[in-house]
């Protein structure tokens, strides 16, 4: 029983971890159909950005306004100078997002090092909460707070809003988009940064579970491809379901199976993929 | 679009006429070192405190090895075996080096050697510390003048049950040839002193989340070892006390936990933590204080092992030189006078190589301390002249087979 | 008929203009392979070689993402096994050339036979995703099979091939040897490309629909392009092993697969020649610019960029539109 509340507790809150990790991406990729490798860079300049901030004596909530405003405005660059240009364009949005990421890389290791750095987190979410025999950390708690905010605010805007109902008609038949009036341009540009920002606050979040270092970036991003993936395109729901299956799936089977911990990830992955080719709750 | 592209193909062909050309033969002109590390990627900030190691050691003598100038030629591994190897083949064969240094990786350090056994042209390893590499798997043109895995668990093993007093003891370690014979030495020596290992976990190489590992462990244990590196070295500590582990069971481990590279970014989560290294920046002897001091100040912060090694590296290829009157064009007495180097006062303390071609230096038990408000490895117990093979006859050592996950085998668990 | 074409009849053809450069070109470039090599330095010998192998990797890939139009990121699993075969068989039994030859190309295609069950259920992105687990899959098999692989210390002290009538254990005979692997690659792929099955992958790239109402067994196709895919990669992973003498699971890595994407992109898709030469950007530009300058990341960054703003179609495919836009300008 204490095994089982445990590992849930852990699935749950690995997998509310790799929601965060995907949330800009399920925007980015999921709806705009962009593969996006720069999301890792996004995710890590928002944790350097948050760092330098906190480090001037910012607050911890400055430091992710800031980052994720920083970030958003990296976003509608990148978008604006090269990725509109490119939609439909798999291979070519691979290659340049890939340039980015390379670039992005490379500019933080000149700007901040490459000492490893671990986000200052308040006092408040710090430590843990003792109930019984059970412990909980409560930063867990934390992101999995976030995590569900992130997933009801995305849901409230998108299915409950005039400005989703533009941002879903934009992704999904721009051409009809645009005849109905909808500034494509502008619409598309918005869900590109709000994506971009969303990778940013992960990166502030989850910097303070996982830390802040060079390479961080490329080694979130096939979670965050397995999120969106497995959750089905175009889903907010699937990504978040799809998220908390794998967190599951992930935790219990390093519990059960410490043998085979290199494949609990992947393997699931590709089997639930094989079983249903467009992801839980993806449309084709 | 045509001028620009033939532009570009004469650029591309001129880059690949500089390569091309062979550099003039070398005469009695500078000592050149070839020094490899990883300088992109992952692990470059380690690759710039190895090559900032080496060039303090150079700065300090004058940019001189036994009265000749140095050269050093830093070429990026990237971290990968086959760069390296590329990168070996032009220092060797462009660059006509006279040494070879550095490497982090175990895998690169297994790669490099043969080819440096080949080129017949010696090359030191200040950082690789797979165990083989002097024991089962040794290579005669590599001077290991840095430690092996095993080396500081040995006599932690026995402190562990002697002084510390824990005699059940649940290891976590990272999935991957280090972490097994860290945690491996560690076990042979803790059961041999009468302690139990009853629980072996593995996680595997960039876990994010120990959660399912941390739910696991035993609470009837008296102590937790856990082998980190780098960015779990970053994680693992607050996780650990999150779940509550901190408070019931004392965090020991393997050096790397909590060395000078991820110590000023851990909190207080580390105090406490007992570890065994070849290196402490606490040390208190002259020497080091000295060297952590100009280092701090020239380069910001405090050293870690992995600039001390490429410190004393820089010492060691002066005294192979010097013992042979500069002349190390000559490679195999090159070779034989790196072996025969002994340093008795390097910021680490006294090293010496073994018949094996492994150090036989001090290791430190270090605690984290917290002090004027940085964390510190304090030095709690040090155990003298301690060799790859500990209090064991070579042979006899030589005939178990090298520490591996399931060596050895958790009795037990 | 073309300027170019009437010079053509009669005894001496003389190419001129853009034709010449267009053949002048590529025909440089082979004699500067068949040529130099005896007199470049050891570093430039081990970098031609080492495009030369993974031009073979690249061109492989190609099969399944330009020809057929499928974007696998899980290719570098193919080439690990060819080099772990290899490996293997040498350190262990003392296998001669043609055994590991054998033993690399059947073991990836076999492998691949088994992904391409799973991997093509599921097109493009999902492809895409299905592939990268399977390949991390095959990687963290690399790391935890210790007893076969050493885990991630690496099987090293690989011999150079035996069996054979030379040694190759000098640079410059294996990369002979190599340049004779890629030139039998070339003409493998290339036959495959363009006889009807490969225009059966060509048109289920364009729609799988169409090819299907048509009666072609658009599954079966992409399934035996996929395992060619797979036992060519395995191929390239045999030399691959032989001349780092060393391998390790970085060779399959999900960097590296990227990596292998990325050179197809940057040459050019579907030509076959495109990847080769994008293998050969890629491989000087990790090995060679990163001698000049750290920031040799910034440039690759750069490259890709600047490819998708210059020649989306890659660089390949940029010289082919170049050609026929200036063909037409002057008709």
């Amino acid at each position: 029983m204490e095994f089982l509340v445990n590992q849930t507790f852990n699935g749950v809150t690995y997998g509310a971890l790799l929601f965060l990790l995907a949330g800009g991406l399920s925007l980015i990729f999921g709806m705009m159909r962009i593969v996006n490798m720069t999301h890792g860079s996004y995710y890590l300049l928002g944790g350097y950005v948050a760092l330098t901030v906190m480090w001037g004596g910012g607050h911890y909530l400055l430091a992710v306004v800031v980052a994720a405003l920083v970030i958003a405005l990296v976003g509608i660059v990148e978008w604006n100078a090269f990725l509109k240009r490119l939609s439909g364009q798999e291979l070519g949005q691979v290659l340049t997002t890939m340039g980015f990421a390379l670039i992005f890389q490379d500019l933080a290791q000149v700007i901040w090092g490459g000492d490893p750095y671990t986000i200052p987190v308040p006092a408040m979410l710090s430590g843990s909460v003792s109930t019984g025999p059970f412990t909980f950390p409560v930063y867990r708690i934390f992101i999995v707070a976030v995590a569900a905010f992130i997933a009801v605010l995305l849901w409230l805007v998108l299915e409950r809003t005039r400005i989703g109902a533009m941002m879903r008609a934009t992704v999904d038949d721009p051409e009809m988009a645009r005849g109905v009036g909808i500034n494509v341009f502008l619409i598309s540009m918005a869900v590109f940064s709000l994506g971009a920002s969303l990778a940013a606050l992960a990166g502030v979040v989850a910097g303070g579970f996982v830390g802040v270092y060079p390479g961080a970036d490329f080694e979130i991003l096939p979670y965050a491809f397995v999120v969106v993936i497995v959750g089905g395109m175009g889903s907010i729901k699937g990504a978040l379901i799809g998220s908390l299956m794998v967190g599951l799936l992930d935790n219990f089977g390093k519990a059960l199976f410490p043998e085979l911990s290199y494949f609990t990830l992947f393997a699931p992955m590709a089997a639930i993929l094989a079983v249903r080719p467009t992801g839980l709750f993806g449309r084709a | 679009m045509s001028t620009r592209r033939i532009a570009a193909f004469l650029i591309a062909a001129a880059l690949i006429g500089m390569g091309g050309i062979a550099p003039a033969e070398a005469q009695k002109g500078p000592i050149k070192i070839g020094f490899l590390a990883p300088m992109t990627g992952g692990a470059a900030q380690i690759g710039k405190d190895m090559v900032n190691g080496l060039q303090m050691w150079l700065d300090e003598n004058g940019n001189q090895i036994a009265g000749r100038k140095v050269e050093v030629i830093v070429e990026d591994t990237q971290g990968q075996p086959n760069i390296a190897l590329t990168k070996l083949r032009k220092l060797v064969e462009s660059d006509k080096v006279h040494v070879l240094a550095g490497g982090l990786f175990a895998h690169v350090g297994y790669a490099l050697a043969p080819k440096v056994d080949e080129y017949k042209i010696p090359m030191l390893y200040p950082v690789m510390a797979a165990d083989d590499l002097t024991q089962r798997k040794p290579a005669k043109w590599v001077v290991r003048n840095g430690w092996t895995s095993s080396q500081p668990s040995h006599p932690f093993g026995e402190y562990v049950v002697k002084t510390l007093g824990y005699k059940r003891v649940v290891t976590i370690g990272i999935d991957y040839a280090f972490g097994w014979e860290v945690v491996g030495g560690f076990q042979k020596t803790f059961e041999e002193a009468g302690g139990q290992v009853i629980q072996k976990l593995w996680a595997p190489l960039g876990t994010t989340d120990f959660a399912p590992y941390l739910s696991q462990i035993r609470k009837d244990a008296d102590a937790v070892f856990a082998l980190m590196v780098a960015a779990s070295s970053l994680r693992f500590p607050k996780q650990y006390q999150d779940a509550g582990l901190k408070a019931k069971l004392p965090l020991i481990g393997g050096g790397t936990t909590f060395d000078e590279f991820v110590l000023p970014s851990l909190g207080d989560e580390a105090i406490g933590g007992i570890t065994p290294l070849i290196y402490s920046a606490a040390i208190d002897t002259p020497a080091n204080k000295r060297f952590v001091k100009e280092y701090r100040a020239k380069f910001g912060k405090v050293p870690s092992y992995y600039s001390e090694v490429c410190y004393t590296t820089g010492r060691w290829i002066n005294e192979a030189a010097k013992a042979i009157g500069g002349d190390v064009e000559d490679r195999e007495r090159f070779l034989a006078a790196l072996g025969k180097v002994e340093i008795p006062d390097a910021p680490r303390g006294p090293v010496k190589l073994d018949a094996h071609g492994n150090p036989i230096q001090n290791i430190y038990i270090r605690k984290v301390e917290k002090k004027d408000g940085e964390l510190w490895n304090t030095v709690i117990h040090t155990y003298p002249a301690v060799s790859q093979f500990w209090k064991y006859k070579p042979d006899e050592f030589l005939k178990q087979p090298v520490y591996d996950r399931n060596y050895p085998p958790c009795k037990y668990c | 008929m073309t300027p170019g074409a009437e010079s053509m009849i009669g005894a001496v053809p003389l190419p001129t203009g853009t034709m010449a450069f267009a053949l002048l070109l590529p025909g440089l470039a082979l004699a500067a392979l068949l040529v130099a090599p005896p007199f470049l330095s050891g570093f430039l010998l081990t970098l031609l070689t080492q495009a030369l192998i993974y031009a073979i990797l690249a061109m492989s890939l190609d099969i399944v993402l330009g020809y057929t139009g499928l974007a696998s990121l899980g290719h570098a699993a193919y080439l690990g096994l060819g080099a772990y075969a290899v490996a293997i068989l040498t350190t262990r039994h003392g296998a001669g050339f043609w055994v590991t030859l054998v033993a690399g190309i059947l073991l990836a295609a076999a492998v691949a036979a088994v992904f391409g069950l799973v991997a093509l259920r599921a097109s493009g992105v999902y492809f895409l995703m299905i592939t990268l687990a399977l390949g991390m899959v095959a990687w963290g098999l690399a790391h935890r099979w210790v007893t076969l692989t050493q885990g991630d210390n690496g099987i090293s002290s690989v011999p150079r091939p035996t069996g054979l009538p030379v040694s190759l254990a000098a640079a410059v005979p294996y990369y002979y040897f190599a340049l004779i692997a890629f030139a039998l690659a070339f003409w493998f792929l290339r036959t495959v490309v363009r006889s009807p099955f490969g225009r059966t992958l060509v048109g289920i790239r364009e729609s799988e629909s169409r090819m299907r109402t048509l009666g072609y067994n658009v599954w079966l196709h992409k399934y035996v392009g996929f395992v060619i895919a797979g036992g060519v990669g395995g191929f390239a992973g045999v030399f691959w092993g032989y001349y780092n003498g060393f391998v390790s699971p970085a060779d399959l890595e999900l960097a590296t697969s990227v990596e292998i994407l990325l050179m197809v992109a940057l040459g050019g898709r579907g030509t076959l020649v495109g990847p080769a030469i994008g293998a050969g950007i890629i491989v000087l530009l990790k090995n060679l610019v990163s001698v000049y300058t750290q920031r040799w990341l910034l440039i690759l960054g750069a490259v890709y960029i600047g490819t998708i703003v210059y020649a989306p179609e890659g660089i390949v495919g940029a010289v082919r539109q170049w050609h026929a836009s200036t063909r037409r300008k002057r008709t």
